[in-house]
């Protein structure tokens, strides 16, 4: 049994917890102000809202129902437009309306969920926010100009959206319908409820072990939905950030908001809004999971590129045995990695780059919401001397697994940065990699890119670089 | 930004009083999730389930189709193949050259072969794992030079000449000589295909189809059922966009949920999953073309070749229009006297290309461009001093015969210049250059002039069905479809003014083939002119009966004016005791017909194909736009920086909706020749076959300004209430894209080789930045 809050109604559910939140609201409810444009998460036509406890508050996050498994709305409030929808306009849409911002429509109402998930953040008022809340959102028609000027209306009207009292603010002023202003209660007793009848069961572990759904619902949908699961999204015991002696310790569950979001991680990494505003989309980064972009072993997976930089560690756990190994020696081959099939990763842990250099570089057809080309981190220390004490450096898109570049970091450590030794490196690099043709570039275009990115890690080295590219 | 010229807008008060602005009549319902698209359409009990096998190689000969297995399976009603067509198995638009089903071949990968009717999706999805079919593997083909080497053409090749093309070349100082390439472009139109179908009575089938053209899916239905049109009713509520891709590919959707229905007498719907879509639907037509351009001492052009090699994909569909049209804008606003373009559409082992706003007219226009760019970077000239100097003027003769007359060209490039003070941006541009290393600004300026009217004159034609009902409100019928263009609105403001009532008395009904009989799709950006035009004709018809009824019964003057302004009935500019609701309810007591069908067929247009010349067109629409953009000279990358725009509009009777068109058409075209990259691989599978490896334009890779100035002018007698087609020519404004990167790379590395190839994609880019001389055109 699924239990939710569907805008203003409670659902109580038998329909399988890998089945779509998406085809739930459209086909079993008949909600059918959510669109659905691609079903892999890449066109936000079926962006709904998502209200879950952070903290002790209730947060709104856009989502994309097409991948959001039933299970993962559990205990949750779900908002489809017409959950907020009142009788006149909301300022959303009404600004959607006076700026042209909709034609044939089909995308509008995911516009709308994202910029009244944008209005309903109590962080967020600027202008870049609110277009920070659509990066998710695809329209074929207007150019986005328009939606653009809707958005400068909106961040004008909400800037004294108040930080406590948020929602009590925007019920007021007709964002939200006011039943709104229960819902955090609401929920807490849903919660009550469900944890005496949780009490009363016992834990099933089954096999397929679904995050965010992310990935799984994108490649195996009907398996998915005709399995049974254990669904980890919401599993307290793989959540949080925590740092303990020197250490990072990130949970598996733990989605790349949380990560981009933590106060704690942005303290040691002050780039790390620019890395993370390239992977995915603002729904996806709400529902995708560390874990889960590990496991799936995507040869271009910007998470396992990242984390390979900070030579992190992950601890791998089978019936309450754990065991703790290098990120690197994770990856065997294609898809192929040292985990029994009843393994989960439980946690990733990684020193803290506190005094050394880090650098996250992404290229894609498109800039944003897309599939690398290439990416790349980095992670060196310099020492007194300007020689490198340390490097860790990882590619991916140019081999079948996301790549920790050992030889190269071996050459580099205890090098000067010349001109001279990045043209050695970029020799040794090109021979750890193996990039092939596909739809994301040629094999060539991807070891010119990768030459590229990997001086981009340098251009604090500026006059190398230069020199480097010169030739 | 809409940029205004005040000095004329006064010129236009008159206008602007006598038709509401309304902006987006169906905004208001798109935001709160009400608009009803296809599969949001509440569906009967025992509604089935229909999913096409497709072929899984792209050409070759069907040996053995096994699907009993498949047929047995839970959920499973019945699996179809092209033996069940009650009628023909022809679904080809203008030339039958398409199985609706496949038969004995295949002739290309996704060409549907089985429909799986079934109780629920995933059955079908199970059924499709099950099905096993044996092909003998035929010689693949996918570049349309090998397929025109191999003399597989879907049509007769064409040509338009004008003057002595070999004396003039003779006579040329500088000739220049080069290939050109366009790539594919998917419409990606969010809402995918899809019919809805459900049986009638007398054997009779109703679809809800997302199609751009009702009668198509209608008359390709009741062929492949072998019934008369008359018993299929199509029925069109909306579109989540078409951009062409449902002009004539919604046929088979329709025909497919219809054909199920019609045999099993149940409703069945027929909705792919957008891999699907992706995969068995046509797309842009890419080309190659070759071209060869010859300038005097002074840089006129003289005389200009072309040869374009059109990838029609594996049956004609509208491929063979698509490059008539090519033809048509071979020299897009430029005035040249000699001139020689040569059309081969070419059949090939893709899906079969389609209609894409522009509709082949972008395709011939970048060749042009690139000849001009050639030209001028090796005399090492501006490009636009060769543009600016060969724009037309009134009296030119096209190519195609027709006589040029208002030209705006000039005056869009002028404007350009001066509002967007290009001397400056130049100069800005160099600058920045010199002082960095890394980082590099281009820019370009590219002029549009496109024709307006379905080139098939046959097809320009429209019609349109009033009622005024017993109360004063009004319900309007006709053949135009609303995709999102806005034509609805328009319709409403149409109908709106030509009776003198309140916007909201006007209600816009779906567009139905049992209303309105025989459309032309909505297409060619003449919607709104042929439907409109068409839809005052009716309102018109319905005045004359008021007035009559006023002049007869009301007043003792035979001899009279009377309009309706604001709902009331004015007699010789007075204004009388009636309005719009009493005058309607006394006419309807004395039983006045208060319904009326009107009809436009676009007057003077001709076009003579035995020799290739006429007056296609009703008038044509001009514009110029400045591009500047910024490449990333490490990573390859690059933004677009500005796009300014001085566009024809002719008199904007709906500036909210034109103001989008433009802008949405020049993000469209941008797409086009940057970041959408269709690709096939030797087999002919898509490969760019999904949102997450075929990228459109987001919020954050759109131009950071697009200037739009409203060029004002009288506008043009055919188009409706003089304001100007608008849907495809701003498209072309993205081409500009490609040559302002391209001029970019060009100053990080003058001796770069990088070619006159769209989309010019950051892999492009990189390798122009760095991999000089390694494949050399020109």
């Amino acid at each position: 049994m699924i239990s939710f809050i569907l805008n203003n109604q409670l659902i109580k559910t038998t329909q399988a917890g890998g089945s779509t939140v998406l085809d739930f609201i459209r086909y079993q409810k008949r909600f059918t102000g959510t669109k659905i444009g691609c079903r892999e998460g890449d066109c936000g036509a079926c962006t709904i809202l998502v209200g879950d406890f952070e903290n002790n508050e209730l947060v709104y996050r856009s989502m994309t129902s097409c991948l959001m498994p039933l299970g993962n709305a559990n205990s949750k409030h779900i908002v489809s437009v017409e959950g907020i929808n009142m009788n006149g306009l909301s300022p959303v849409q009404q600004a959607m309306v006076d700026e042209n911002g909709t034609q044939c429509g089909f995308c509008t109402i995911g516009f709308v969920m994202s910029l009244t998930g944008f209005v309903l953040n109590s962080q967020t008022k600027n202008y870049n926010e609110a277009i920070a809340a659509i990066d998710g959102n695809i329209c074929r028609c207007t150019g986005y100009k328009s939606i653009e000027r809707a958005a400068s209306i909106l961040s004008e009207k909400i800037k004294d959206k108040p930080h406590n009292q948020t929602i009590e603010w925007l019920v007021e002023k007709n964002f939200v319908p006011a039943y709104f202003i229960n819902v955090k209660e609401r929920l807490v007793q849903l919660r009550q409820q469900l944890t005496a009848e949780a009490c009363e069961l016992k834990a099933i572990t089954q096999k397929l072990v679904l995050g965010g759904g992310t990935d799984l619902v994108v490649q195996k949908a009907l398996k998915v939905k005709k399995s049974s699961l254990t669904h980890v999204f919401d599993d307290e015991k793989l959540k949080g950030i925590k740092f303990e002696n020197g250490q990072c310790h990130i949970g598996a569950a733990v989605t790349v908001t949380m990560f981009a979001e933590s106060a704690l991680i942005k303290s040691f990494f002050p780039g790390l809004s620019k890395h993370t505003k390239l992977i995915s989309s603002t729904p996806i980064r709400n529902m995708a999971t560390m874990a889960g972009n590990l496991v799936n072993a995507s040869p271009i997976g910007d998470m396992a590129i990242f984390f390979l930089a900070l030579n992190s560690d992950i601890v791998l756990s089978k019936a309450g045995k754990t065991r703790t190994i290098k990120l690197k020696d994770f990856y065997k081959g294609y898809k192929q990695l040292d985990k029994d099939e009843d393994e989960i990763i439980e946690k990733i842990i990684f020193t803290a780059p506190q005094n050394s250099h880090f650098n996250f570089e992404k290229v894609s057809k498109r800039t944003h919401l897309d599939i690398a080309s290439v990416n790349t981190a980095c992670q060196f220390q310099l020492n007194d001397k300007g020689h490198i004490d340390c490097i860790h450096l990882s590619a991916g898109g140019v081999a079948p697994f996301p790549k920790y570049l050992n030889e190269t970091c071996a050459f580099l450590t205890g090098k000067k940065i010349t001109a001279a030794i990045l043209k050695d490196a970029i020799e040794i690099l090109n021979s750890e990699v193996a990039p092939i043709s596909d739809a994301r570039g040629t094999a060539d275009y991807k070891r010119l890119l990768l030459r590229q990115l990997f001086l981009a890690h340098f251009t604090k080295q500026e006059e190398a670089v230069k020199e480097v590219l010169s030739v | 930004m809409i940029t205004d010229d005040n000095k004329k807008i006064t010129k236009n008060t008159a206008q602007d009083a006598a038709v509401w602005q309304v902006g987006n009549i169906d905004a208001a319902n798109h935001v709160t999730g009400k608009s009803v698209y296809v599969d949001d359409i509440p569906v009967m009990e025992g509604m089935l389930f229909v999913k096409i096998f497709d072929s899984p190689i792209a050409h070759g000969k069907i040996k053995n189709i096994d699907f009993a297995a498949a047929s047995k399976m839970d959920g499973i009603i019945k699996i179809f193949s092209y033996k069940d067509i009650p009628g023909q198995n022809q679904i080809g638009g203008i030339i039958p050259d398409e199985p609706f089903l496949a038969d004995t071949e295949v002739h290309f990968r996704g060409q549907p072969v089985l429909l799986i009717v079934a109780e629920n999706e995933d059955a079908a999805e199970e059924a499709l794992k099950e099905i096993k079919i044996e092909i003998e593997q035929l010689p693949i083909i996918t570049n349309p030079r090998e397929a025109f080497a191999a003399g597989h053409l879907l049509s007769p090749s064409r040509k338009f000449e004008m003057g002595d093309i070999q004396t003039a070349f003779k006579n040329c100082k500088h000739i220049f000589e080069g290939r050109a390439e366009t790539g594919g472009q998917e419409q990606l139109y969010l809402e995918t295909q899809g019919a809805y179908a459900y049986p009638t009575e007398h054997d009779s089938v109703k679809i809800f189809s997302s199609t751009q053209g009702p009668t198509q899916v209608q008359r390709t239905t009741a062929k492949v059922l072998g019934v008369g049109m008359n018993k299929v009713e199509v029925d069109v509520p909306r579109l989540g966009g078409g951009f062409g891709g449902k002009e004539d590919q919604a046929s088979f959707w329709g025909t497919a949920a219809a054909m199920v229905s019609w045999i099993l007498k149940k409703p069945a719907k027929c909705i792919p999953h957008r891999m699907e879509d992706m995969r068995m639907t046509g797309k842009r037509n890419p080309y190659s073309s070759d071209y060869k351009i010859g300038l005097d001492d002074d840089l006129n052009i003289i005389a200009y070749e072309a040869t374009y090699y059109q990838n029609g994909g594996a049956a004609a569909d509208l491929s063979p229009a698509i490059i008539e049209r090519t033809l048509f804008h071979a020299t897009n606003s430029y005035r040249i006297p000699n001139v020689k373009v040569t059309a081969h559409s070419c059949k090939t082992n893709l899906p079969p290309n389609t209609a894409f706003r522009g509709f082949g007219g972008p395709q011939g226009m970048f060749v042009l461009e690139s000849a001009i760019d050639q030209a001028a970077k090796i005399l090492q000239v501006d490009a636009e001093l060769i543009q600016r100097k060969n724009l037309m003027d009134d009296g030119y003769e096209f190519p195609y015969g027709q006589i040029v007359k208002d030209c705006q060209a000039k005056q869009c490039w002028d404007e350009v210049k001066e509002l967007y003070d290009v001397p400056s941006v130049k100069k800005e541009i160099i600058d920045f250059n010199k002082q960095n290393k890394l980082y590099k600004k281009g820019m370009s300026l590219m002029p549009v002039c496109f024709g307006i009217s379905f080139t098939n004159t046959m097809m320009n034609q429209a019609r349109a069905l009033v009622h005024v009902y017993t109360d004063g409100s009004v319900g309007v019928s006709t053949g135009a479809v609303e995709m999102g263009q806005g034509v609805n609105s328009k319709m409403l403001q149409v109908a709106a003014s030509s009776f003198g009532i309140k916007p909201e008395r006007v209600k816009l009904e779906t567009t139905n083939t049992t209303r309105v009989a025989n459309t032309s799709p909505s297409a060619a950006s003449s919607t709104t002119d042929l439907n409109g035009k068409a839809l005052q004709d009716a309102c018109n018809q319905i005045k004359k009966r008021l007035f009559d009824f006023i002049k007869t019964e009301l007043t003792d003057e035979e001899e009279c004016d009377i309009e309706i302004k604001n709902e009331v009935v004015y007699i010789n500019d007075e204004a009388s005791v009636f309005n719009w609701t009493n005058l309607v309810q006394q006419a309807f007591l004395k039983r006045i017909n208060l319904s009326a069908k009107g009809h436009y067929a676009t007057p003077i247009i001709n076009f003579d194909k035995s020799i290739e010349k006429g007056h296609p067109f009703a008038y044509h629409v001009y514009g110029t736009a400045l591009t500047t953009v910024t490449v990333d000279c490490l990573r390859g990358t690059y933004e677009i920086d500005d796009v300014k725009v001085v566009h024809d509009f002719g008199s904007s009777m709906n500036r909210a909706v034109d103001l989008g068109q433009c802008e949405g058409g020049i993000v469209q075209g941008i797409g086009w020749m940057t970041m959408e990259e269709v690709i096939y691989n030797d087999e002919g599978r898509l490969l760019s076959n999904a949102l997450s490896t075929y990228k459109i334009p987001d919020v954050y890779s759109v131009p950071k300004n697009i200037d739009v100035k409203f060029l004002y002018t009288d506008g043009h007698a055919m188009a409706i209430l003089k304001s100007k087609a608008v849907g495809e020519p701003p498209l072309m404004y993205g081409i500009g894209a490609f040559f302002a990167i391209r001029n970019a790379v060009l100053a990080f590395n003058p001796s770069s080789a990088i070619s006159y190839s769209a989309p010019i994609t950051p892999e492009k880019v990189l390798m122009g930045l760095y991999n000089p001389a390694k494949e050399k055109n020109h």
